[in-house]
Parts: C-alpha cells; structure tokens; sequence
C-alpha cells in the first residue's frame, strides 16, 4: 500500500507565554519551539504501521519554510521513504483551502492507495485539509479516525463521535483519512534515527513546479483573510492563591473544609 | 428574501443542542440582514423533529430519504449542495461536530464557496461575513475577513451561542430527495457504543483531573492520593487517555463524559474548550497549573500558578490532618 502523508511543522503553544506580533495579524513566534503537529505524529505513525504490516511505501509532504525540514526528518526516522517540501514565499497568508489546493497539485501525479492526514492543526485549527484535498481529488474521505482496517480495495475505519461513541464507515480507496490523536502510540524517534535521516534527500518544489498561479495562493487565493488576532477577553477569572507550596495547601483545605467536602 | 440556512443534527432518535444555539444566532443574523431564518434536517422518519424545529424557525426544509437514516457526508454532501444551488442562501451554518467536520469542507469546494470552520462569532458587514474563531488551542481569537461571496458557509464551535426558545411557528415544506442511488464511495456501518466503565465519573461528587501536566503514567498516584483522601474519582483530559494512561470512560469533555460535581480538581489542565465543556458546570473548581494564562483560570473558581508536584502532596497532607482531627 502507497500512502501519502501530509505533515505540518508547527509551534508549540500549550506552555508558552502567547503574545501577539506587532502585525496583530499573528503571534510573536520568536523563541517558540517548533514540532511536527500533534495529530500528524499519530497520522505518520500509522502509515508507517499499515507499511509494516503490508508493504509498500510512505511519503511525507509539507507545505513551510526550510526549517520544516526537522518535522521532515523526523518522520523519515520513523519510517517514510519519501519526503517533499513545498515552498514559496507567495504562501504566506494561506489558509487550511489554499494549502490542500497546494497538496492536491503534488499529489495528484504520485501514485497513491491511502492520504492520512492530521484531523487538525495545533496552531489554526481548521479541521479543514483532509477533506478539501479529497474532494479537490475527486475521491472519498472520513475525518476523525480512531481506527483502521482493511479489505478488498475498501478502508473500514472508526471516527469519533461525541461523548465517548464511536460510528464504522467504509470508504472506497484511495481515500483521505484524517486521523485523530490517541489512535496509537508514536514510537519513539532517537537522536541516532533523525542523524540517519539527514542523508535522505528531501525534494523541495515551488509555486511554479506544481502550476500554481500567485493569486490562487497565499490571501488571494484563501477564504479567510485574518484581520485581527487578540487575547480572548476574559468573562470570569480564578481568584488565584498565591504564597508558597504549604500556604497555597493550607488556604485550598480551608476551602475544600468550608464546602464541607472533607 | 435570502435565506439563513441552518442544518438541524440529530443522532440516535436526538437532535443535539448545537442546532438550537445555531438557531438563535442564525435567528439575530437574520433579523441584522432582513433574511429569514431557514432549517434543514435530512433523516428517515423525522417529522417530529421538523415539528420541533418550526418553532425555532421561519421555515423547515425536510429531505426524508431511506438513504439518510445516518448521516454520511456523501449523501448529505449531494442533498445540501442541491439545496444551497437552488435557494442561494446568505448564509449556511453546521456544526463544527463530528459531522459537520465530516461534511462542511467538501461541500464548500463542491459549490466553490468560502468557508470559515470552529466560529464562535459571525457578522455581516454590508455583504462581507466576518467572522471569529480561535487558534493556537484557545490562546488568541481571531477576527478574519472571508473572502467576497454569494453565499458563505460556516461551522460553529459547540456552545459558542446559548440556545434561546421563541415560539416561531414557522412552516415545514417538505423537499424531495436529490438522491437517486445508493453512495457507493462511503457506507455507515454501525455505531460503537462505550463500553461500561468500571468506574462512573458523572456520578461522582468530588473529581480530581489530571492533564498534560501530570508529565508521566508514573506520576499519576500523587493524584490518586488526592482524590481517595477527598473520596472521590480520577479523570482526566484528553491528552492523557490519548497516551494510554487512563482508561477513556475517565475523560472529561466533548469526546468524553460530561460531569457536574460538587467539586472538580484539575492539575496540569489547560482547559481547552473541549475539556471546559465537560466540566464547567461543577460546582466548585479549583485548578493548578503553571502557566499563568492557562485558560482553565477562566472558567476555575480558586486558581494556584505552581508545579502541581509542589502543591499536590502537601494539600493532601493537610486533608489528611483535618479529617484525621474530625474522627
């Protein structure tokens, strides 16, 4: 089985202090760490497991600057054989659409039984790629996947539903899958697999290798056109408990006390 | 008159609550842009659901088909495409479910029209939509333009509106369906209920969560501590079952149990929305965690800026000394 992976290296926000760029159209990115997006670790490690078990070959494409290339490596170290980057300046701007449309030109010419990709991205959080490049391709689609098998040219797979339930759909190959977090364990990736990996060549393409046009891409070519970025306003906020470890304790048990919780 | 379409979604003899908060904001945006307010449900068998809807709504579009009975995006991907071709509506909204992720993406490209996904607010500025959502796991909102269309789609973040009842009394037409043959590429199966946990959370009156924070499976007894000294019950956010640290009838959240006890703990939480949904209505929350614009602060009623390992055992230390003084 061929499978495509599409990839997205992506900052690591969950801990971080967030601040917004003076542009107000983004946040200040500096000093951020970089990583390959949550859900598209789980979607690698599941290629490279269905590979595994039935053969074939794996390839990762991104769309991003050269310092993608990490996110790139990493997935070579788990066990792709391909990697291709996707570059243009005129990028920057483009939405969740503009960026499948850029997926679906590179695509289109490699053959392929499978696309997985993340259900989202960490940063934007569009939940939009999967499906936009399988509808661009012409072919069918299920976001969310918790669960993969297959038989007879068809993929039987489980997407999450809410509240704990789940619902089987088989979809016809080739399909695009957009695979949730939590559908295996991605292995661990040594430092000695990512040096491996720098020897592998990553084939980089730009706007005019994949036919696009400047005003397909970037702001012209998006739906969205991000305005305005902000810190949500704050409704309600925690009186928060300051002094050390055994004050925080003592006042937090006082409370709980009070309630009449212990 | 322009239309205001919003899709009804129901599962499992259900419609579900975003459809009503989606009715109300879709209601307000109608009256903004002297439009009215539309509601399309596609199903077998859903004539009392159309009944429910028209008193929310101006109209009711009822596609009944066999072949809708569970929702496939193919088939409601074919119905609605029809639908906004021959009405042109303003506006279409679905939930950002998911089905409506499953749906709203392709359905766009289909009819080439803009789409905005996870919105939390929508407005229209002359013929512009403009739209709110939120990225970077909840840290910034964002205002955004879409680009310039006859008619715009959107997906709406779950409990983004609060859902308001006006006795509308709207009228139901009933719309034949476009689908002539079963869809081949795609076929619902069946549903895979939970199974039934050993421990039921929603019953609980003190809950302790854990999060991303709590760094290690090794480190989860400190919680556990906790929560038995409290009589109560572990959960936890997603991350955590995602890793294989708790059993998934322990999470807490849209994918997850919802839960309203007495008290609800949460370290190393950051408190996405998805989380937040399942707990915000708990009594009392206390949360910890270190970062200090953690949205869990927003919705926590006692917050502690500190590493949930420093502040953790003394507190059940203490709990332990007070009932200790109570025997």
């Amino acid at each position: 089985m061929d499978i495509i992976v599409c990839v997205k290296h992506v900052p690591e926000t969950a801990e971080a202090d967030i601040r917004i760029a003076s542009s107000e159209r983004d946040i200040e990115k500096t000093g951020l760490v970089y990583d390959i997006n949550e859900w598209d670790d789980y979607a690698v490690e599941e290629a490279v497991r269905i590979k595994e078990k039935l053969g074939g070959t794996v390839t990762v494409i991104t769309v991003g600057p050269e310092e993608a290339d990490s996110t790139l490596r990493k997935c070579l170290a788990r066990g792709a054989d391909n990697a291709i980057r996707i570059t243009d300046p005129k990028l920057e701007g483009s939405d969740g659409y503009v960026i499948a449309k850029v997926l679906s030109r590179v695509i289109k010419d490699i053959p392929h039984d499978l696309i997985l990709t993340g259900a989202q991205a960490g940063d934007d959080g569009y939940a939009m790629v999967g499906p936009v490049l399988a509808e661009l391709l012409g072919i069918p689609h299920a976001s969310l996947v918790k669960k993969i098998e297959f038989k007879d040219g068809i993929a039987r797979v489980n997407r999450e539903l809410e509240g704990g339930i789940e619902e089987i759909v088989e979809v016809k190959l080739p399909a695009v899958l957009t695979i949730q977090t939590g559908i295996n364990e991605p292995r661990y990736v040594s430092i000695m697999g990512i040096r491996k990996a720098m020897k592998k060549e990553i084939k980089v393409l730009g706007l005019a290798d994949i036919g696009l046009s400047e005003n397909e891409v970037g702001e012209a070519g998006s739906w969205i056109k991000i305005e305005k970025m902000y810190i949500p306003p704050v409704e309600k906020q925690a009186e928060i408990i300051k002094g050390s470890p055994d004050e925080v304790a003592a006042k937090l048990a006082e409370i709980i006390k009070s309630r009449g919780l212990v | 008159m322009r239309e205001i379409f919003v899709l009804a979604e129901h599962r499992r003899g259900e419609l579900r609550d975003i459809t009503f908060e989606m009715l109300t904001k879709g209601r307000e945006l109608a009256q903004k842009t002297n439009s009215e307010l539309t509601a399309v449900i596609l199903g077998k068998n859903i004539k009392e659901y159309a009944k429910t809807l028209a008193e929310h709504a101006k109209r009711v579009l009822v596609v009944e088909d066999e072949k809708l009975e569970h929702f496939n995006s193919d088939a409601y991907q074919k119905v609605l495409s029809h639908l906004i071709r021959e009405r042109k509506p303003l506006l279409t909204m679905i939930g950002h479910t998911s089905y409506g992720i499953d749906l709203a993406p392709s359905l766009a490209v289909e009819l080439n029209l803009p789409l905005a996904t996870d919105c939390i607010d929508l407005e229209f500025e002359d013929d512009s939509l403009i739209i709110t959502r939120q990225m970077y796991g909840g840290k910034v909102n964002v205002r955004a333009r879409m680009q310039k269309a006859e008619s715009y789609i959107v997906t709406i973040r779950q409990a983004a509106f609060s859902a308001e009842k006006e006795q509308v009394g709207g009228e139901i037409v009933e719309v034949p369906s476009p689908l002539s043959e079963e869809i081949a590429e795609k076929k619902f199966i069946d549903y895979v209920l939970p199974p039934p946990g050993a421990v039921d959370i929603t019953a609980a009156d003190v809950i302790v969560a854990i999060g991303r924070g709590i760094k290690d499976q090794s480190n989860i007894p400190v919680a556990e501590e906790l929560a038995k000294t409290l009589g109560g019950v572990l959960a936890c956010s997603r991350p955590v079952v995602d890793k294989g640290w708790l059993p998934s009838d322990r999470q807490v959240g849209t994918s997850g149990k919802t839960v309203k006890p007495k008290l609800y703990i949460a370290l190393g939480i950051s408190g996405a929305f998805q989380h937040v949904l399942g707990m915000k209505n708990s009594d009392l929350i206390i949360a910890v965690n270190k970062d200090p614009n953690a949205p869990i602060f927003n919705v926590a009623d006692y917050g502690i800026v500190d590493d949930l390992f420093k502040v953790v055992p003394v507190l059940t230390e203490k709990l332990k000394e007070l009932k200790g003084g109570k025997a």
